[in-house]
Formats: structure tokens, C-alpha cells, sequence
């Protein structure tokens, strides 16, 4: 799994690229963590996850434990692009109504 | 007609992704849709990792997991015009020798983990239960953990012209 970042008028997109599993996000948390703690006046952070061509319940503990991370630092977070079964998987545990979909 | 595989890999994360991709590499003999394919990937998925993180947590020695899949053809079902309707199953059995689950009927509930720690979500069970047609859990305490799960494949257009019978 790959973790790119673009900062873009102040909102930092964080992209994630290949396959989410227990296995790879250990790596894949230490990179957004890395990212989160050099978000110095950054507005809000949107997850990118259009081209995660893999994910299971993994990425919903992922996901959460980022978005608490971001909130202590007072940043807000979202989620764009989730491919279908992602989208299956992250409605089934109610992620959206911490991180919304945009 | 049947057709069966089985495989035993060390319960390793660095095996989950081998694990989900032979099941489904094994499944395309069903012609199943890409929806079909990535709902087993992922069920496969969360029972293998559960065998990784759960089920050898206080004793790694000799941590294997043993997959078992078997898929069959089923007859003609129905006749719909002039095409046939025809599907196949395959059935998927995940186990470990691990430290088995002492309360199942808790360990499958929504959101329920004994790793809350570590970012699991609990909903590995819920995510097997809905993405699959058939699924349960066997355990013993000390002795281990066995999944099974059955997945329906409809037959795809293609499949159906390609078996389509001349009677
Ligand atoms: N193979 C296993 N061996 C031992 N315990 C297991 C096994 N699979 C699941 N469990 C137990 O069931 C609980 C729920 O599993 P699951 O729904 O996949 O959620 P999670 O893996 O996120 O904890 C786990 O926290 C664990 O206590
Ligand atoms: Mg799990």
C-alpha cells in the first residue's frame, strides 16, 4: 500500500494506492500519522481511497484511528472516491457519520 | 461436477493476500461476476487474518492455517425462454489450531473485539455473514477454530450461452 500526499489550498488529500489488509497497515498508518503530525494549518484532511483496489475490515479500524489522530490536532476528515465493495464495507460499520463522504 | 483444493500456509500476514487471491484465482472456474469475486476475496480475507491475529496469539508455535475450498456445477435449474439458468457454489472452509473462541454467539456480534487496541473493528464475522450466502463457526477452546462459508455464483450471460443446452 502506497500513502501519497498533495496539499491543495490548504485541504491535504491523502491518497491511498493498492491493497488495505492487516498486513500492510502498519506500514500504511505510519506514513498518515507522519503526514497528520506535519498538517500545520491544514483545514481539513480528505481520504482519497480511488485507487485502493483491496480492503477489508481493516481499513475501517484504520480509518477511525486516523480520524481520531486528526482530531486531537482540531482537523477535520473526510473520505472521497471509495470503489464499491470499499463503499459496502465502510457503510456497513457507519464510518460516514464520523468521516463524511464527499 | 465438483472440483476441490486445499492448501496449508503459516498464519502469517504476510500469507493473507497469497490466501484471498488463490481462493478467487480457484473460484474463477465458477465465471463469476467481479462483485462475486471481490465479496469472496474479502470474507476469505477476514476469516485468514482472524487466524493471524486471534488464533495463535499466546503460542505461535507451529501457527498454520488450512483452507479447503470445493465448488460444484449445479444442474439446469429453470428454463427462462430459451435460456438456461445454471450456477455453481463453492464452498470454503478456514481453519486454525489455535486458542479457540470461548463465546461465538459474542465474538460474531457487530462491533464486538477482544483487540480494541490494536484498530480491529469487530466487524470481521458481520462482513463474512453479509458478503457470503452461508456462513458459520465451529470452535473449541484450545483446540481451534473452523469458518465455513458458501457462496452462490449466478451464471453470467456468457456462461449461460456457453452452456446453453440444444435439447
Ligand atoms: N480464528 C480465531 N481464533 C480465536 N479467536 C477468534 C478467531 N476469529 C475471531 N476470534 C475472536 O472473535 C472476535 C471477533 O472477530 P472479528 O469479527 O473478525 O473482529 P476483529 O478481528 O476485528 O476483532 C475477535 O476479536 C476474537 O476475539
Ligand atoms: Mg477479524
Amino acid at each position: 500500500m502506497q500513502v501519497n500526499a498533495k496539499r491543495e489550498n490548504n485541504i491535504l488529500y491523502i491518497r491511498l494506492c493498492g491493497e488495505l489488509d492487516e498486513h500492510s497497515a502498519a506500514q500504511a498508518r505510519h506514513s498518515a500519522d507522519t503526514l497528520a503530525e506535519s498538517s500545520a494549518l491544514v483545514e481539513r484532511a480528505v481520504f482519497d481511497l480511488g485507487e485502493v483496489s483491496f480492503m477489508d475490515s481493516t481499513g475501517i479500524g484504520f480509518l477511525i484511528g486516523r480520524y481520531k489522530k486528526f482530531r486531537r490536532l482540531g482537523v477535520p476528515v473526510y473520505i472521497t472516491n471509495t470503489p464499491p465493495t470499499t463503499d459496502k464495507i465502510l457503510m456497513m460499520s457507519g464510518i460516514y457519520s464520523l468521516i463524511p463522504k464527499i | 461436477m465438483e472440483n476441490y483444493m486445499k492448501m496449508e500456509i503459516a498464519a502469517r500476514s504476510e500469507n493473507e493476500s497469497f490466501a484471498r487471491s488463490a481462493v478467487a484465482a480457484f473460484a474463477l472456474t465458477l465465471n463469476p461476476s467481479l462483485t462475486e469475486l471481490s465479496d469472496i476475496k474479502t470474507a476469505v480475507s477476514e476469516a485468514v487474518t482472524n487466524c493471524v491475529v486471534h488464533a495463535y496469539r499466546d503460542n505461535e508455535e507451529n501457527a498454520k492455517i488450512l483452507i479447503e475450498c470445493k465448488t460444484e456445477t449445479l444442474p439446469v435449474q429453470a428454463h427462462r425462454g430459451d435460456r438456461c439458468e445454471k450456477y455453481g457454489v463453492i464452498h470454503i472452509t478456514v481453519a486454525d489450531l489455535g486458542c479457540g473462541i470461548e463465546d461465538i454467539d459474542k465474538a460474531t456480534t457487530p462491533f464486538f473485539t477482544t483487540l480494541q487496541d490494536d484498530e480491529r473493528s469487530g466487524m470481521g464475522f458481520t462482513i463474512m455473514q453479509t458478503f457470503m450466502d452461508e456462513f458459520s463457526v465451529e470452535s473449541e477452546k484450545g483446540k481451534g477454530t473452523r469458518v465455513r462459508m458458501t457462496k452462490k455464483i449466478k451464471a453470467t450471460e456468457n456462461g449461460e450461452v456457453k452452456e446453453r443446452v440444444n435439447a
